[in-house]
């Protein structure tokens, strides 16, 4: 098990230079001068220019600045946001866990209905449930989600007046963050109401960024559980005599769930990318909002490093599901 | 004589396996209607110049935000109502149909013609070849792919044709992987050993030897990425990074609608409706192609 583990560790390496590389590149490729660019529009003395560049190493050949690049990211330096003037790395891990939240109560709900009705639609295949859910998956599927939001917001937001339309808590709490999770927070700061605005403000997003996954989910539960059921183990469980609830429950359901947990690990990518377009509807201070604001600011270094964090998130997040698999399945490890 | 006899027989062959393919192609009910759906929405991009009752870009001053015609206040002229500045949204989507099919097909083409072309290099020559480019897609698909297409789209500056680039650089790894694996699988194969033996030459052992039987996943993954690609695509124009106003870009529009949506549902409702019709419309042909493509879902 060590060895599968460094195995897999030591295969994200080059993959990781590769993206510092092309985080370090991305600047570079920028049409302008970069100095000018920090500079902003009141421009810059040539005498400060020079200055200025060599203080940055701008003046140095290409390998040895990406080589102090790569220096500065090893003592966590991950530079300072041209508009903010803070630590890119300290606004990251102030709105990470916004986003953290959004994504974990979405995967959530996409886990707990995906799955069930992913097994129920292969055990009744061909039923009216089956046709329907399987349809409604694909039509979530191909939810353009930014369109969803709007849609649940009008419904939602502006008709009924169940929700609140951005944010994440009303204004009328406020409380130190001790987790950074709202959920959580807004019941330890045991202010009355303060756990139902939070709520009511992350239902919707959540919908939203779940959208996707669930469908996902559920139509690569009902594949693996079609798949297992075929199975000869399957078979000679019926034929032993096992309730079709045994034989569902503990012989199928079992060996379907490895490649749905993989399935449901590998949806922390559509989950970021989803989260950009979730958090831009919904005014939500997280990740994703930050990094399109900071691609329309031009706000250079934040994109830089929020690109390498993110990047390095969605590996070890990836590292930890390949971790899984080869747990419950051991002849992954072997191999 | 003998040569005529085989041409015969290699047409009747491909008839056959047309007719093979449409046979489990029309089994799914749902792929024929995402079928028809596309070739609807093929015809009214084509003819669009005829079909939209007025230009996609005039401004009828008199008539902004006007509902639907069969709301109160909606006017005959515009039948699903006007946007802000008092263009007709039912022409704006029929144009619009114009830009989702051509990005698709660019988006496909570029991403189709790169990925095979380093996949096929990377399965056929293996070693250091093939782990430099594997490595390099993994570097790709190690970035969530609409952050990648936004942070390229920063670089090369916003608009329709640098969307499309970013895009098809996003999507390249799936169709490498895809041809890299089946080049691998094939390679092994005995009519493989058997050309090389006679003679063939590396590019005609790539290309036409190999090539044409590794093609079943990869028109699958092509269906799927023409369907992702309108999606992100809208995605991106819906943040400012795609297709700019006043181009009747479904994305782009709602970009446009964003601050009505409290007071005017249709310039929201309506292209969204149109983007999710048509990804839906696709994705359902994929799912076609996938069940009639596949030899192992066949039989069961």
């Amino acid at each position: 098990m060590i060895r599968f583990f460094l195995g897999k560790l030591l295969y994200l390496v080059p993959t990781f230079i590769g993206i510092t590389m092309v985080a370090f590149g991305f600047v570079r490729v920028l049409p302008g001068d970069p100095v000018l660019l920090m500079a902003g529009e009141r421009g810059i003395s040539p005498e400060r220019h020079a200055e200025l560049s060599a203080q940055l190493g701008f003046d140095k050949p290409i390998w040895s600045q990406y080589l102090d690049f790569l220096g500065r990211l090893m003592h966590g330096d991950f530079g300072l946001s041209l508009v903010t003037k803070k630590p890119v790395i300290t606004e990251f891990l102030t709105l990470f866990p916004a986003t953290a939240e959004l994504g974990l109560v979405a995967i959530t709900i996409a886990a707990l209905i995906g799955v069930p009705v992913g097994v129920i639609a292969a055990v009744k295949r061909g039923s009216w449930f089956d046709q329907v859910s399987m349809t409604t998956a694909l039509i979530g599927f191909s939810m353009p989600i930014f369109w969803w939001g709007l849609l649940l917001i009008i419904l939602f937001s502006s008709i009924l007046q169940w929700t609140p339309v951005s944010g994440r808590i009303s204004l009328m709490f406020f409380f130190k963050p001790v987790t950074g999770f709202m959920l959580i927070d807004s019941l330890l700061s045991g202010q009355k109401g303060a756990f139902t605005s939070a709520l009511s403000h992350l239902i919707l997003p959540a919908l939203v960024l779940a959208t996707i996954p669930l469908a996902v989910i559920a139509r690569q539960t009902r594949s693996a559980m079609l798949e297992v059921m075929g199975e000869d183990y399957v078979r000679t469980a019926r034929a032993k005599g096992m309730s079709s609830t045994r034989v569902i429950g503990v012989h199928a359901l079992r060996n379907a769930m490895i490649p749905v947990i993989t399935t449901i690990g590998l949806q922390v990518g559509t989950l970021m990318a989803g989260a950009i377009l979730t958090e831009t509807i919904f005014s939500w201070p997280g990740i994703g909002k930050w990094m399109i604001d900071s691609i329309s600011r031009r706000d250079y270094p934040v994109v830089q490093s929020g690109l390498l964090l993110i990047a390095a998130m969605v590996m070890l997040v990836n590292l930890l599901v390949d971790l899984t698999y080869g747990l419950i399945n051991p002849r992954i490890r072997h191999q | 004589m003998s040569e005529t006899a085989v041409k015969l027989s290699d047409a009747a062959i491909r008839r056959r396996m047309l007719a093979d393919f449409w046979f489990y192609f029309s089994q799914n009910r749902g792929a024929v209607l995402g079928l028809f759906v596309f070739l609807f929405i093929v015809f009214i991009a084509v003819f669009a110049p005829l079909i939209a009752p007025h230009s996609p870009i005039e401004q009828y001053r008199d008539a902004l935000l006007v509902p639907p015609v069969w709301q109160e206040g909606g006017k005959a002229g515009f039948l699903l109502g006007t946007d802000p500045v008092g263009r007709d949204i039912l022409s704006r989507l029929i144009y619009g149909a114009q830009y989702s099919l051509f990005i698709g097909i660019v988006v496909v083409s570029i991403s189709l013609v790169g990925g095979v072309l380093v996949g096929l290099l990377a399965g056929f020559f293996g070693g250091w070849v093939d782990s430099v480019i594997m490595r390099v897609m993994d570097v790709i698909l190690a970035v969530p792919s609409l952050l990648l297409a936004l942070v390229l789209v920063a670089i090369l500056g916003p608009g329709l044709t640098n969307a499309m680039i970013s895009i098809a650089i996003v999507y390249q790894p799936h169709f490498a992987r895809l041809a890299r694996a089946a080049v691998m699988g094939e390679l092994r194969r005995d009519y493989v050993s058997a050309a090389r033996v006679a003679g063939a030459g590396d590019l005609r052992l790539m290309f036409r030897t190999i090539l044409p039987n590794c093609l079943a996943p990869l028109i699958v993954q092509a269906t799927l990425s023409f369907s992702s690609a309108v999606l992100d695509s809208a995605a991106l124009g819906f943040l400012n990074m795609g297709a700019q106003p006043p181009t009747p870009e479904w994305g782009t529009m709602l970009a446009e609608a964003r601050e009505f949506i409290l007071r005017a549902w249709w310039v929201v409702t309506f292209p969204g409706l149109a983007i999710l019709i048509s990804v839906l419309a696709i994705n359902l042909m994929g799912d076609g192609l996938r069940d009639a493509l596949d030899p192992k879902l066949k039989r069961s």
